[in-house]
């Protein structure tokens, strides 16, 4: 028989997911004349790769019976909503827009974004938050420490493998010593990695399903967050271009070269 | 810049860079001259963007690497079909009824321009699936449809379109396959030719002749048939060896006494020729975005190679010679496109659309044969060797101008809908 707080967790489970939309991964960046940011305007945009990995646990977690409903999430203007709609083809039952747009949306960083999870999370009664480790834009890595951080969850982060085992997650992590395997308990926050899955296509009927699936407008007043930043862009530039290498004969004269640019 | 242009600009990001749509004051300009434009429109609508997504994405990262060694084998790509399958990139036209998705002509075709991007071999492989299925969703009873549509739905089968014969392609009236009524069955005898999927359909549609009598009009003579692979007398011959789209199952087949059903006939005895040309104005807008397709790689691979490979001290795509090739095809292309989109709108508005249908077809299998031969010229010697990806193209495209209609047929059917409606 298993504890009444197993049963309590995994048959009414909830697993919010947050999606980002970012520049599509294949896109070339270009800096913007005023190099305040990068070109965004007619560029491709799609979810975030990790965040896609994040759906596909989540997905994976609702087949396997082991939660109830996964509730997609994503914090921007309008366009976000696509976002959203491709986790939903995915297999998320129901989709947040969280509305933010113009200035706040520019300076939208972890912290604003991490406040708005948790506060979703005591709404919605969410058990398991599955964020992707980090997004392509800024790399930041930070949105699912801090979440658990304010909620004071438990976290199991870059992980490569994640399993339900009685009312605990066993996480394996990918650190820079190998794997890690952690226990945390429910209610949790999860960051996932590269080789945690493969994400499914959106198929074309699920695509005509989703349709038919409801996406939420929420605005960050609501949730009592102020999405207001402690941060101000000086600039943005490209990295500074490649200088090209200077090739040598032996092994002598590499020693040499490195020891006249002080290197060694 | 004018509204024009954004609105232009807006529809060229929308189609091929998959952008969010014009910006705000672009979009509530647009209401505003919706008015003056009378509803014409070439915005995708979500669906059909994140269907396009779906096939650009499987066809560039699954097909395009696969094509290669398919095309030198020449082996069924029968898991690539099978993952176009599971991702429901085939057989959209199937009703719902039936477990399918309804899909008009419009989103098949924007699926099959991104799926020959990939490979046409492969692509003509799953639109003969279309082409064979055709006649039993615009002819077929209710009975037929969920027996016959309703298993393709439920597994990763091929059906294949019986009516060329080795002596008769472009006159159908002119093919001398027969089906002898005798009891509750029909006894067909015959031989058929250059069938697509011939050797791995699990059931075909075959028109054949009932009415012996010479003077018989075609439109009385005929009748549409489906027939089970498996009946006992249906003999696939070899695999052909073609000139392009290799991995496609090409072969003759002999029927030597096949017994069809009374229950396998469409519509009814003498209705055949008139369903075999019906199914052709549904078919032949995805045969047109399929040479499309090839076309649109044709320009891709011809434009990142001029801008890799230098000569005279520049790249050659900073040379007229070159720049103005490339910008032909990519005239060719665009117009091809709006083509094949224009045939199939008309369809799905209801309305027949021969008249486009044709002029999509002939134009896009014109234009797709002269971008693949200009994207070899542009790749110059390094066009010629099989390491690089253009000759396959030129191979593969060759077939776009001879089979649904060849050029000539379709000509015929312009010329013929052209003069018919001065006449009026």
């Amino acid at each position: 028989m298993l504890p009444l707080r197993f049963r309590r967790v995994t048959m009414s489970a909830r697993v919010l997911v947050g999606v980002k939309r970012v520049i599509d991964y294949a896109v070339k960046i270009r800096v913007k004349p005023d190099r305040t940011g990068v070109v965004t305007d007619g560029v491709k945009h799609s979810m975030n790769p990790f965040c896609e990995i994040a759906v596909e646990e989540a997905v994976k977690l609702k087949e396997k019976k082991l939660v109830k409903e996964v509730v997609a999430v994503s914090c921007g203007p309008q366009q976000v909503q696509e976002t959203i709609r491709t986790a939903l083809a995915m297999g998320a039952d129901r989709g947040i827009h969280v509305e933010v747009s113009g200035k706040d949306y520019e300076t939208l960083g972890p912290l604003q974004v991490s406040k708005i999870f948790a506060a979703l999370a005591k709404k919605e009664q969410a058990d398991l938050i599955i964020l992707g480790k980090q997004a392509i834009d800024d790399d930041c890595n930070q949105t699912g420490q801090m979440t658990a951080a304010l909620l004071d969850w438990p976290q199991g982060t870059f992980a490569s493998e994640v399993t339900l085992e009685a009312d605990k997650l066993k996480v394996v992590r990918e650190i820079d010593g190998g794997l890690e395997t952690i226990k945390i308990k429910l209610p949790a926050v999860v960051t996932a990695d590269l080789r945690l899955n493969t994400p499914r296509y959106a198929t074309l009927p699920n695509i005509m399903k989703a349709k038919k699936k409801k996406i939420v407008n929420v605005k960050p007043a609501d949730l009592g967050v102020d999405v207001s930043s402690r941060l101000e862009v000086l600039k943005v530039d490209e990295p500074p271009q490649r200088q090209s290498g200077v090739k040598v004969e032996t092994v002598h004269d590499l020693v040499e070269k490195l020891k006249e640019a002080g290197r060694i | 810049l004018t509204l024009s242009c954004h609105i232009l600009a807006g529809f060229q990001a929308g189609l091929r860079f998959q952008s969010t749509g014009p910006q705000a004051s672009a979009r509530a300009a647009t209401a505003a001259l919706k008015e003056s434009l009378g509803g014409f429109s070439f915005e995708l609508t979500d669906q059909q963007k994140e269907f396009q997504e779906v096939a650009r994405k499987f066809a560039r990262e699954e097909i395009v690497p696969a094509a290669p060694s398919y095309d030198k084998s020449g082996e069924y790509p029968f898991p690539l079909i099978k993952r176009a399958w599971e991702l429901g990139l085939m057989n959209g036209h199937i009703p719902e009824d039936c477990g399918g998705m309804g899909l008009g002509i419009f989103d098949a075709c924007l699926i099959t321009e991104e799926l020959a991007f990939g490979c046409t071999g492969v692509q003509t492989a799953i639109e003969a699936n279309s082409l064979g299925q055709m006649p039993v969703i615009i002819a077929g009873n209710d009975a037929q449809k969920k027996k016959y549509l309703g298993r393709m739905t439920e597994e990763p089968l091929m059906c294949a379109y019986c009516v060329t014969e080795p002596g008769a392609g472009s006159d159908v009236a002119g093919i001398k396959t027969r089906a002898v009524k005798k009891g509750d069955e029909y006894v067909v005898n015959g031989q058929k030719m250059w069938i697509t999927n011939g050797g791995k359909a699990n059931w075909y549609f075959l028109l054949a002749r009932t009415d012996p009598d010479p003077k018989c009009s075609a439109s009385k003579a005929f009748t549409g048939f489906i027939v089970e692979a498996d009946t006992p007398g249906v003999q696939p011959g070899r695999k052909e060896l073609n000139m392009g789209q290799r991995c496609s199952d090409t072969r003759g087949i002999t029927f030597e006494d096949v017994r069809i059903p009374k229950e396998n006939v469409l519509i009814g005895e003498g209705a055949g020729f008139k369903i075999a040309m019906g199914a052709f104005d549904k078919t032949r807008p995805p045969v047109a975005a399929g040479a499309t397709g090839l076309a649109q790689r044709a320009l891709e691979e011809a434009t990142k190679y001029a801008l890799e490979r230098k000569t005279f001290g520049k790249f050659i795509a900073e040379h007229q010679a070159v720049s103005f090739l490339l910008a032909e095809m990519a005239m060719k292309v665009e117009l091809a496109r709006m083509a094949y989109q224009r045939a199939a709108w008309e369809v799905d508005q209801g309305r027949r659309n021969t008249y486009y249908a044709s002029i999509a077809k002939a134009y896009a299998g014109d234009i797709a044969n002269q971008c693949a031969t200009d994207a070899v010229q542009i790749f110059g010697g390094n066009g010629f060797n099989s390491e690089y990806p253009v000759e396959k193209l030129m191979r593969d495209a060759k077939i776009y101008q001879i089979y649904e209609g060849t050029a000539q047929i379709q000509r015929l059917i312009i010329s013929r809908e052209h003069l018919g409606k001065f006449k009026q």
